[in-house]
């Protein structure tokens, strides 16, 4: 199973996990499996079944947008990281 | 005529009736005092060296030698073993260079990058071999516009003041309000009420007089943006919400302008540096614009008061690289901080053909 790294702002969907296990031998695959176990997460992440242009997906260090999209593999040993922008600062 | 053999010491102004009948000159000093200064004809040749290279450097032992130091003690040691060593016409200079040059001695001296308060004022950096006279005067000349005199902008302004940044610029339009304390530690107590832009600039003030603050009170906008951010080298962003973030960044694309970028949430913060046409911009992670509610405010989610104090002053960290055009930047990186964990990471991120700001589409 590939570790999910959830973002801040999204740990609420997730009952506050910041890491959670998932299966999966693509990023498609992972993150249906992390929506049949916290079926919130879908909105944030997914705009009609594709990424959502607001949060970025990361297999280990490399944006999956510059490899093989969704479809990009995932090992059990790599970290996937979900990563909206942010925008919190001074105020 | 003196004896040829015998050790002659001479006054300073003896010595400059040698130089002007054309005696050649012998600085007996070290390279570092050479460095701050020297009479333009003299040749260098340090004592320790003496032995090993006066044959070179004076092969006739005959020709007149005046020998100098810095007050005539390496001088008189220098001339007694030149003459022990078969030179037959040494003179040393038995006064202070400062009277030779009071006296109107001819005098070359490197043209000050640092004045003497400096120098004591940033030694420490200034001893840095990256860093030294060449680079301080860089930071002191450099103009740093901070986006936001909050909780990012507050341990950045503070540390590019005390390192000596020359001009500090700070936009913001808001007051001082007791819930910004925590970590806004630019501003205090008794400041409640007041400017953030009035309380950073006597803050930094009272850290180093030197550093210029340029108070823009207000608030960035699509009128103001490229008016505000024109003058300045480098920008800090620590604004709170997606409008200002793509403002900015498409303004510093447009006037290239490189930007340190941080943001922060409760316990996790990410920072990293956008270099037009060099490295990624902003709209290169995210192409659009978010909906507002995808960037809660900290005054809506909270944020740990040391968090802003760690990226801010990675930030900082950055402007200096930028300015010194020294080391790594966060070019290409978006450094990930979890304070929870006390854990940092990195994810790279790459300079978008198709982005609508800096990709192949959008004007240059």
């Amino acid at each position: 199973m590939s570790t999910v790294r959830i973002p801040p702002v999204l740990r609420e969907a997730v009952g506050g996990s910041r890491t959670l296990a998932a299966h999966g031998a693509t990023v498609d695959e992972v993150l249906a499996d992390l929506f049949a176990n916290y079926p919130a997460l879908r909105d944030r992440v997914t705009d009609d079944g594709e990424l959502s242009p607001f949060v970025n997906v990361y297999v280990n260090d490399r944006d999956v947008r510059y490899r093989d999209g969704l479809e990009t593999a995932v090992g059990p040993d790599d970290t996937v990281i979900l990563l909206p922008a942010m925008a919190g600062g001074a105020r | 005529m003196r004896p040829a053999t015998s050790l002659r010491e001479v006054s300073a102004a003896e010595a400059l009736e040698l130089a002007a009948s054309g005696w050649r000159i012998l600085d007996v000093r070290e390279q570092v005092e050479w460095n701050e200064g020297h009479i333009p004809d003299a040749t260098l040749l340090p004592l320790a060296d003496l032995p090993a290279r006066i044959a070179e450097v004076a092969p006739d032992r005959e020709a007149p030698l005046l020998v100098h130091c810095a007050v005539g003690a390496r001088s008189l040691r220098a001339s007694a073993w030149l003459i022990q060593n078969g030179y037959t016409n040494v003179a040393s200079l038995r006064a202070s260079l400062l009277d030779w040059r009071r006296l109107g001695g001819a005098w070359e001296a490197p043209e000050q990058l640092l004045t003497p308060a400096q120098q004591r004022r940033y030694s420490r950096q200034v001893l840095i071999p990256e860093i030294g006279q060449a680079g301080q005067r860089k930071l002191l000349d450099a103009k740093v516009l901070l986006i936001g005199a909050g909780g990012l902008g507050s341990p950045a302004a503070l540390y590019l003041a005390a390192s000596g940044i020359g001009t500090i610029g700070l936009v913001d339009d808001d007051v001082v309000d007791e819930s910004n304390l925590q970590r806004q530690v630019l501003h205090a107590s008794d400041r409640v009420g007041m400017h953030k832009t009035e309380s950073a600039r006597m803050t930094l003030a009272a850290l180093n007089p030197e550093t210029h603050v340029v108070e823009h009170r207000e608030r960035l906008d699509a009128d103001n943006v490229e008016r505000l951010i024109a003058d300045y080298d480098v920008i800090v962003d620590g604004t709170d919400n997606f409008d200002t973030r793509y403002l900015l960044n498409d303004a510093a694309v447009k006037l290239r302008k490189p930007v340190v970028h941080g943001s922060i949430y409760r316990w996790d913060g990410q920072v990293t540096t956008f270099v037009p046409f060099e490295g990624p911009c902003y709209r290169c992670m995210y192409p659009t614009q978010p909906p507002p509610e995808l960037a809660p405010a900290c005054a809506v989610a909270g944020v740990l008061g040391v968090l802003p104090g760690i990226a801010g002053l990675i930030q900082a960290n950055e402007v200096f690289k930028l300015v010194l055009g020294v080391g790594e930047t966060l070019a290409g990186r978006l450094l990930m901080f979890d304070a929870m964990a006390t854990d940092f990471s990195e994810v790279k991120i790459w300079r978008d053909p198709a982005c609508p700001a800096c990709g192949e589409g959008a004007i240059q």
